[in-house]
């Protein structure tokens, strides 16, 4: 069961990039269960946004908290119930699949099992292949076993559909549908928001 | 932590600028008239010394530039990490505005020192003198510090990154200082005439002070200026500075 | 502790598996061994003379070709960034990033050093020093390098400035060691220097990591 006090929070968020303003004055709330799609063109500021959620990069102004805490200065626990997955696979090429996603595991505190995942991705057949020789489309699906295996509460995805083919798009909808039903957070930044619909969100415009 | 008013205030680009130009004038003049007066009481009025002839008065040059290259570096360690701490931009304006002043510094320390050692030991360059090392590696410290901001585009990257290494160039100096000490004292060649000989005469001491507050004066006037250019660069943008370029009119 | 190992294992995993990019620095160090008695005299005296400071010099400098591995391979491929994100607390991580570092990329010199010292007509007697010298000024050389490492690790091309940034505070591993070496040739007590290199060590090791996590901090941003 997922406590009241994950709640994610952007309070009057600004972001400049040089000279430039990304965004300004960016309020929103996001409780348990809930779907935030990220929206924009090319070079809006989406993925400076996801980071920003994430802790990575301090916004210019304003502040993003989860729990109420700025997510600059999250605990190590609290910090482990975030899971942000980016543009970068974040896989070692030198590491084979499951060598990659065990390091992950290893690191989170409450890391689910890897058979099922690798399964249902339909990795099993490559789970010993050096992630060097994977296809594009197979190593975004080892980086999203990664998201699954860290159990976080909330996600932040940035383009995550890039380079699944129809199969693994659905299964992606799949999942953040569950996770959602289980509780959980997303924040989706996609070109794709259609994918996500059925579902209420909160579509936040760049 | 609630921080003091003035702190505040001291985080305030317009205030800063408008407190330098008032106390930069304070500043470059005393400084001028202190090294104008010790650098005419040192040359012509202090005697000469016993051992060293004329030759000695490069101490009324030398240990003031390297004394203030120093200072230099620790005033731009302490502005990076209160920059760095604080979130304050200012502090790392003044940390870039004190970097460029202390390497020649240290550069004009090297060089009156190499025109003191010609007579003295009969050679520019002695690699076995502890200050010399000393001075040379605060150099490349400096030009560490100049090459690392230089080499990223993005200044507020630029201000925290340089400011760590700041911290721990200002952390590694007395080590350095104490290492090279060390290394001498085992290679101590033929009796080396240092400058810091003892028991100095006061009639050589009052000029050799007199200097010491002209060059640090004139430090902090250099600084003050560096500063205020650095302010409008940060700040082009903002309402006060195109004021003030514009003269006033909006 | 559990992540602490499981860092180390990947990065030593990965080490191994780019093993030429591994091996460079140590060749790199050899060539510039061989280049000294070329540029100056095969006769046995003077490489005894020089021998000391020509192998420390060419450690200190091939060190540097071995940081990519260390953070900048990380910050590009994400898993750093992930790293940052995860439970565990970033010091802990760093400071493993750095251990495996340390036994891929600097302990290896330690062995290689003495070796090539015995070229240099090295009474045989200073070798045992001169590797518990090297082994004592390694951590803090390592905590140096991945400073190094972690100052220009958003740099796209960072491993240009690097020596620029560590070798000045460096300057004191390199005397220390080399006068421990010198001592221990001459038949003189070696401890202080030793005690010296080992007291540098301490502070590197727990002063140098929360530098080195707010470096990279910065970098990812």
């Amino acid at each position: 069961m997922l406590q009241t006090s994950a709640v994610l929070r952007g309070e009057s968020l600004e972001v400049w990039r040089g000279e430039r303003c990304l965004f300004e004055g960016l309020d929103f709330e996001l409780a348990s269960g809930g779907l935030a799609v990220v929206v924009g063109p090319n070079g809006a500021g989406k993925t400076t946004l996801l980071r920003t959620l994430a802790g990575l990069a301090p916004p210019t102004a304003g502040r993003a908290t989860w729990g109420g805490t700025d997510v600059r200065s999250l605990s190590p626990d609290a910090r482990g119930q975030i899971a942000y997955r980016g543009h970068l696979d974040a896989l070692k090429r030198e590491l084979t699949v499951v060598e990659n996603l065990e390091f992950y595991r290893a690191l989170a505190p409450r890391a689910a099992p890897l058979e099922p995942l690798l399964d249902e991705l339909a990795l099993a057949h490559v789970a010993d292949v050096r992630a060097r020789y994977l296809s594009a489309g197979q190593r975004r699906r080892t980086g999203l076993a990664a998201l699954r295996l860290a159990g976080a509460k909330l996600w932040l995805l940035d383009e995550p559909t890039t380079n699944l083919d129809a199969a693994g798009r659905q299964l992606l909808a799949d999942w953040v549908r569950r996770h959602l039903d289980e509780g959980g957070l997303a924040v989706i930044a996609t070109h794709q928001p259609d994918l996500f619909a059925g579902r209420p969100a909160v579509v936040i415009e760049l | 932590m609630k921080l003091p008013r003035w702190f505040h205030q001291l985080g305030s680009p317009p205030y800063v600028y408008r407190l330098a130009e008032r106390l930069s004038p304070w500043l470059g003049w005393s400084g001028c008239l202190l090294i104008a007066v010790g650098a005419l009481w040192g040359l012509f009025g202090a005697p000469p010394d016993f051992r060293q002839g004329e030759v000695y008065r490069i101490i009324y040059i030398h240990p003031q530039t390297s004394y203030v290259g120093m200072m230099a570096y620790v005033v731009m360690a302490v502005a990076g990490a209160v920059g760095f701490i604080w979130r304050i931009k200012l502090a790392h304006a003044v940390a870039v505005s004190a970097a460029p002043i202390g390497a020649s510094f240290v550069l004009c320390s090297l060089i009156t020192g190499a025109i003191w050692g010609r007579p003295t030991w009969g050679t520019y360059w002695e690699w076995g003198d502890p200050r010399i090392m000393s001075q040379t590696l605060l150099l490349f410290l400096f030009l560490g510090y100049l090459a690392l901001r230089a080499s990223f585009e993005d200044r507020d990257k630029a201000d925290r990154v340089s400011a760590i290494l700041a911290v721990v160039g200002v952390v590694n100096i007395p080590i350095i200082h104490y290492s090279v000490e060390w290394w001498n004292s085992l290679h101590q060649g033929p009796s080396i005439t240092r400058l810091d000989e003892p028991a100095i005469h006061a009639s050589m001491l009052v000029p050799f002070l007199i200097m010491v507050a002209g060059f640090t004066f004139f430090f902090y006037w250099l600084l003050l200026n560096r500063l205020q250019g650095e302010i409008v660069e940060r700040e082009r943008d903002a309402r006060w500075v195109q004021e003030l370029v514009s003269g006033g009119r909006p | 502790m559990g992540a602490f190992r499981a860092i180390v294992l990947r990065d030593l995993r990965v080490a191994f598996r780019r093993w030429s990019e591994v091996a460079n620095p140590f060749v790199f160090f050899a060539v510039v061994v061989a280049l000294f008695p070329l540029s100056l005299s095969p006769s046995a005296p003077e490489l005894r003379s020089i021998g000391v400071g020509v192998v420390w010099i060419a450690a200190l400098l091939s060190s540097l070709l071995a940081l990519d591995g260390l953070f900048r391979n990380d910050a590009e491929d994400g898993s750093l960034e992930q790293l940052l994100l995860s439970p565990v607390p970033f010091g802990v991580t760093v400071l493993a990033k750095i251990a495996a570092h340390w036994l891929v990329s600097v302990l290896p010199l330690v062995l290689l050093v003495p070796l090539s010292a015995l070229s240099f007509r090295l009474p045989a007697s200073g070798l045992p020093t001169l590797a518990f010298a090297l082994l004592l000024a390694t951590p803090s050389l390592s905590v140096l390098l991945a400073l190094g490492a972690a100052l220009t690790v958003s740099l796209k091309r960072g491993g240009a400035i690097i020596g620029l940034l560590i070798l000045p505070l460096a300057a004191p591993l390199l005397i220390f060691g080399t006068r421990a070496t010198d001592f221990a040739l001459h038949g003189e007590p070696v401890a202080g220097p030793l005690y010296l290199l080992a007291a540098m060590a301490a502070a590197a090791v727990s002063l140098g990591p929360p530098a080195v996590a707010a470096a990279l901090k910065v970098g990812l941003e």
